[in-house]
């Protein structure tokens, strides 16, 4: 019994089936619960694949942080779940017909029956003394330097337009308006409506 | 049992996929349900990268996935802005209603 094919079989299943529950469960939230174990299962084939930084970071950045995000909206939007599924069956054939023609072909051309382990054999494992973040790390701060700075100018960008595409301005509450309240000048405040004789104060 | 070689991952990958546009093209109403099948495809995608790298021994293929990693990110965070916006200017999250530019 070879460990890491039946691991590969059991996390490939596990992906398989909860992708398909992923776009086809009823409830938005189960949905989303079902990407997250879907995501889980694909780090762990990542694993198996030797590429340890990225499967931890699959794990924090997308079951941690953006399948958390997805949880927030759905919970937030009141939305209704039924209303929303009324087109299923009647896109069923059309989607079953679009993802045929996607994955056959691709399934055809590189499956396990054209390139298998012996046509194209994995190199061998790498030492205990092999570091895959500091392989990463060099490529990325090297090589990519320059790919690596305008990712972070993008992650800025979406962070910036994700508030103030998100940012709710209610008009039937009153709020302080920091801005306004620091740009006012006592002479817009103060006024004197009868003069009191030569004593004023300054 | 066969070892698995790269042909398993890419079968695994292109079933992900076509899970992804099946989900796609038969939830097509439902904006939250299109973005988890966009998030499904881009998987399968870096799940391609990641056995690439492995099995051509160049991490090339990984750095690919960090940055596919960040845009995906930015994608679902700026898309789950918009789909707020839209419940909350609509009180629904039905694409096939959004057939028109103006608000």
């Amino acid at each position: 019994m070879h460990i890491p094919a039946v691991l590969f079989y059991a996390l490939a299943a596990l992906a398989l089936v909860t992708a398909l529950g992923a776009v086809g469960t009823r409830h938005p939230v189960h949905a989303v619960l079902y990407l997250a174990a879907c995501l889980v299962a694909s780090a762990g084939l990542w694993l198996l694949l030797e590429a340890e930084f990225l499967a931890l970071v699959l794990v924090l950045v997308y079951v941690g942080a953006v399948v958390v995000l997805f949880l927030f909206v759905v919970m937030m939007l009141d939305v209704d779940a039924a209303a929303l599924r009324r087109g299923f069956v009647r896109h069923l054939p059309l989607a079953v017909l679009g993802a045929a023609l996607v994955a056959w072909p691709l399934l055809r051309g590189v499956g396990p029956w054209r390139l298998d382990a012996a046509l194209w054999p994995a190199p061998p494992a790498r030492g205990d003394a092999y570091s895959d973040t500091l392989a990463l790390a060099q490529a990325l701060f090297g090589e990519h330097l320059l790919a690596f700075e305008l990712a972070g100018v993008l992650l800025l960008v979406a962070i910036v337009a994700a508030i103030a595409l998100a940012r709710h301005r209610r008009r039937d509450v009153k709020r302080q308006d920091p801005a306004a309240q620091a740009a006012v000048r006592p002479a817009e405040r103060l006024r004197l409506l009868r003069d009191l004789g030569g004593e004023r104060r300054r | 049992m066969t070892p698995v070689g790269l042909g398993h991952y890419l079968a695994l990958a292109a079933l992900l996929f076509g899970i992804g546009v099946f989900g796609l093209i038969a939830n097509r109403r439902n904006l939250i349900v299109v973005l988890i099948s966009i998030e499904l495809m881009l998987l399968a995608v870096n799940t391609n990268f990641v056995a690439f790298a492995r099995f051509l021994d160049d991490p090339g293929g990984a750095v690919f996935v960090f940055f596919n990693l960040t845009v995906a990110a930015a994608e679902s965070a700026v898309g789950l802005a918009i789909l707020v916006v839209v419940f909350r200017r609509r009180g629904a999250i039905d694409a096939e209603r959004l057939d028109r530019l103006e608000g």
